[in-house]
């Protein structure tokens, strides 16, 4: 049995072969700051983070569109806090709000149902963003909406899967020698699911609670594929996460999406990577699908690659100069779990000239 | 009679801002009423005070929180507190408070006078007289805005200010954080907790401090940006560095739970009832015992220590090379191009590397549970509950 102290000399004095671990999911970034994990780890070991930040992945042409749907006549659009800042490429929400816009906060998106019901000449456009931890929830919204014949919430996705992204990522930065794997999108999903994708790209995983404790482990494990050349899926998160995950939520999820090919921000297109409502449910459906593929890129902004690992924020030349939170030029600076958002917050500002 | 004729729902209307006969009795049944002292009830133009020769505090605040009423409070015993905490802070004895009011028409009654009474009652606790007002009505849904000014004399043997701070010093906090903050959020979340505002006066603890002869180098009442934004202010102005130690910040477990869940952090969430006090390191102890037989102090804590800027021990060059190219000042200089903190710079891409005993510009950090080291930075944009 190994103690923690001995997994963190052996993280602090490493001095094999150099590698990078990417952390998929913004929360784990976000622990990863808050208990300083950065500074207990050899140089050698460099932690990247990954595009679990649904806010960061959702495209531009996605939130000008919000934005519009906002300013029709007898519509209101919910959306999630961070989300209202996100520059689109013409506007954002809190633009569009400030423009007579009706655009309103939702803390969940059952927050919309009593709304709906006692205002039903209004229509409620949900903006439905998320990975797989969120899309059951708009799921059971859905179910709980055709059981009571409510016709006047309608849904805006951008609703994405981890898993082809990953595979997306493996294929695009050659430089990634371990995942740490989501927690709370294993929990719904099950740690199975990696196995495929971990031994085709020949990179192993750890899934990790978000303790400082549980990252620690992760990462020990994932040094210890790399220097054994495994790439097995480890799931270090037992209390929560199960090999199959939540039936429940995966069945009910399946119940009303269905697999497409969605558009990422500053990646493009990935094959099978987005969750569209399906078509005998459209009459729900805001017109998603005509959103399409972002033709325009963020001139100038990296977010997409920060969001693979390719760069980290300081390399980007706007980071902390014209791009702060207060001025966000790309997705990455505003959300909580936005890898540019997260480096400025804990410091890193004080580096950049 | 206002109160007389006062149902459930009599409303203020446009007729109680015109100056006439409803202006009157709003003022004699209201505020008159449970505000009544010697200099208010002259009710003459002004107020005349009569103030003892040597130096005063001054200084003014609105209120203007939704909801109005919160558990712990509401928006009245927050503009007394609010405004004789800042009083507090340098060291001054509050004693009087103008209050104007900006109704909106449509403000039940009975909340204004619930207000007013909440007013009268932190202002006996806090030992001020509400000595002048002022009351203006507008268009509106039933609101209420609520400016108070603080008027405090300074006794010539205090001198509190942030520029007097020292490495060796003490970082106290009177309290656990964030408990307003998140008592607020959760009213306008329509989440169901038994978290409670910690609105109150300062006055016990800091009066105590001052009589005890603790040496205090600075005081801060923590209210928006929370702790790290008071510390990050205090560390420019004296040129210092402060490290905090996580396991010593006190957090009630409800209100680490709840900021768990929307992704806040406890040192960056207000208090309305809670301050940090750096006092010199040989006077924390006694400090800390003065605390905690005060009201409101039980829970006060040593959280860090000031530190010196200067690099002790395992030198970086890289960083010093950068500091001195950047500014051509020493270390200790203020300011915050001095910031580039040793650690940071360590590895490339790596920031936070910060560990150890190398140190440091002036700034915050802290010293994680299992002895990492996290940057304490301001706080940037306005904290929104996360997606997942």
């Amino acid at each position: 049995m190994i103690t923690l102290q001995e997994m963190m000399d052996k993280l602090k004095y490493y001095n094999g072969e150099p590698v990078q671990f990417m952390e998929v999911c913004g929360t784990h970034t976000n622990s990863i700051f808050k208990h300083g994990i950065p500074g207990m780890l050899s140089k050698n070991i460099k932690l990247i983070s990954g595009p679990g930040c649904p806010v960061c992945v959702t495209s531009g042409n996605y939130i000008d569109r919000a934005a519009e749907i906002s300013m029709k006549e007898n519509t209101v659009l919910y959306t999630f806090g961070d989300m209202i800042k996100v520059p689109g490429y013409n506007t954002s929400l809190s633009a569009a709000k400030a423009k007579g816009g009706r655009v309103e906060i939702m803390y969940s998106p059952f927050d919309v149902l009593n709304l709906a019901i006692a205002n039903p000449s209004t229509t409620f456009v949900i903006a439905a963003v998320g990975f797989e931890t969120t899309t059951p929830i708009y799921a059971l919204l859905l179910d709980k909406m055709i059981k009571n014949d409510i016709h006047n919430i309608h849904f805006l996705t951008a609703l994405k899967t981890i898993v082809p992204a990953l595979e997306w990522i493996c294929g695009s930065n050659p430089n990634i020698d371990g995942f740490i794997g989501p927690g709370h999108v294993s929990a719904i999903l099950g740690y199975d699911i990696y196995k495929k994708a971990c031994s085709k790209c020949s990179i192993p995983m750890a899934v990790a609670g978000f303790e400082a404790e549980e990252i620690i482990a992760a990462i020990y494990d994932l040094l210890i594929q790399s220097e054994r050349k495994t790439s097995d899926v480890h799931n270090l998160y037992a209390s929560v996460v199960t090999s199959k995950g939540n039936p429940k939520a995966i069945s009910i999820t399946d119940k009303y999406f269905q697999a497409e090919s969605a558009s990422w921000r500053g990646l493009g297109s990935i094959e099978g990577s987005g969750l569209f409502l399906r078509n005998e449910y459209s009459e729900y459906d805001e017109d998603s699908r005509s959103i399409g593929v972002d033709e325009k890129q963020d001139q100038g902004c990296l977010c997409g690659e920060v969001i693979i690992g390719k760069v980290t924020p300081d390399e980007c030349p706007w980071f902390a100069n014209e791009c702060t939170p207060s001025t966000p030029h790309g997705p990455c600076m505003v959300s909580i779990e936005g890898t540019c958002g997260i480096w400025f917050r804990n410091g890193a500002k004080k580096i950049c000239k | 009679m206002v109160q007389k004729r006062s149902e459930k729902n009599m409303q203020i209307s446009l007729a109680h801002g015109s100056g006439g006969n409803a202006t009157r009795e709003l003022i004699n049944e209201i505020f008159q009423k449970h505000f009544s002292n010697e200099i208010l009830n002259q009710m003459e133009d002004s107020a005349v005070l009569t103030v003892p020769t040597g130096k005063i505090a001054f200084t003014t605040d609105s209120f203007v929180v939704q909801p109005l009423f919160f558990k712990g409070g509401d928006i009245g015993k927050l503009a007394v507190c609010g405004t004789v905490n800042d009083l507090l802070m340098q060291g001054a004895v509050p004693k009087y408070l103008p209050a104007g009011f900006i109704l909106e028409e449509g403000l039940l009654l009975d909340d204004l006078n619930k207000i007013v009474i909440s007013m009268k009652e932190a202002a006996t606790q806090a030992n001020v007289q509400i000595v002048t007002g002022d009351t203006k009505v507008v268009e509106g849904h039933g609101g209420i805005y609520i400016n108070t000014s603080g008027l405090g004399f300074i006794e010539d043997s205090v001198y509190i200010s942030s520029k007097s701070v020292k490495p060796g010093d003490a970082v106290i906090v009177s309290g656990n954080l964030g408990n307003h903050h998140a008592c607020i959020l959760s009213h306008r979340m329509k989440i169901e907790n038994n978290i409670y505002s910690d609105c109150a006066p300062l006055t016990d603890m800091v009066r105590n401090l001052i009589a005890g002869g603790i040496k205090i180098r600075s005081m801060r009442d923590i209210t928006r940006g929370g702790l790290a934004t008071v510390l990050n202010e205090i560390a420019d102005s004296c040129g210092h560095h402060i490290n905090l130690i996580d396991t010593q910040i006190p957090v009630d477990r409800e209100v680490q739970a709840f900021s768990d869940i929307l992704g806040l952090d406890p040192l960056y969430m207000g208090n309305e009832g809670k301050f940090t006090v750096i006092v010199d390191g040989s006077d924390a102890d006694r400090a800390i015992e003065i605390l905690r037989k005060s009201k409101y102090g039980a829970n006060a804590v040593i959280v860090g220590t000031v530190e010196s800027c200067q690099s002790n021990g395992e030198t970086n060059g890289e960083s010093n090379d950068e500091i001195n190219q950047t500014s051509g000042e020493t270390n200790q200089a203020p300011g915050g191009i001095n910031q580039a903190s040793g650690g940071i710079n360590q590895a490339p891409g790596g920031i936070n590397q910060a560990s150890g005993g190398t140190n440091q510009a002036p700034g915050v950090t802290l010293t994680t549970k299992l002895g990492g080291k996290r940057i304490i930075d301001i706080l940037y944009g306005e904290g929104l509950p996360r997606i997942c």
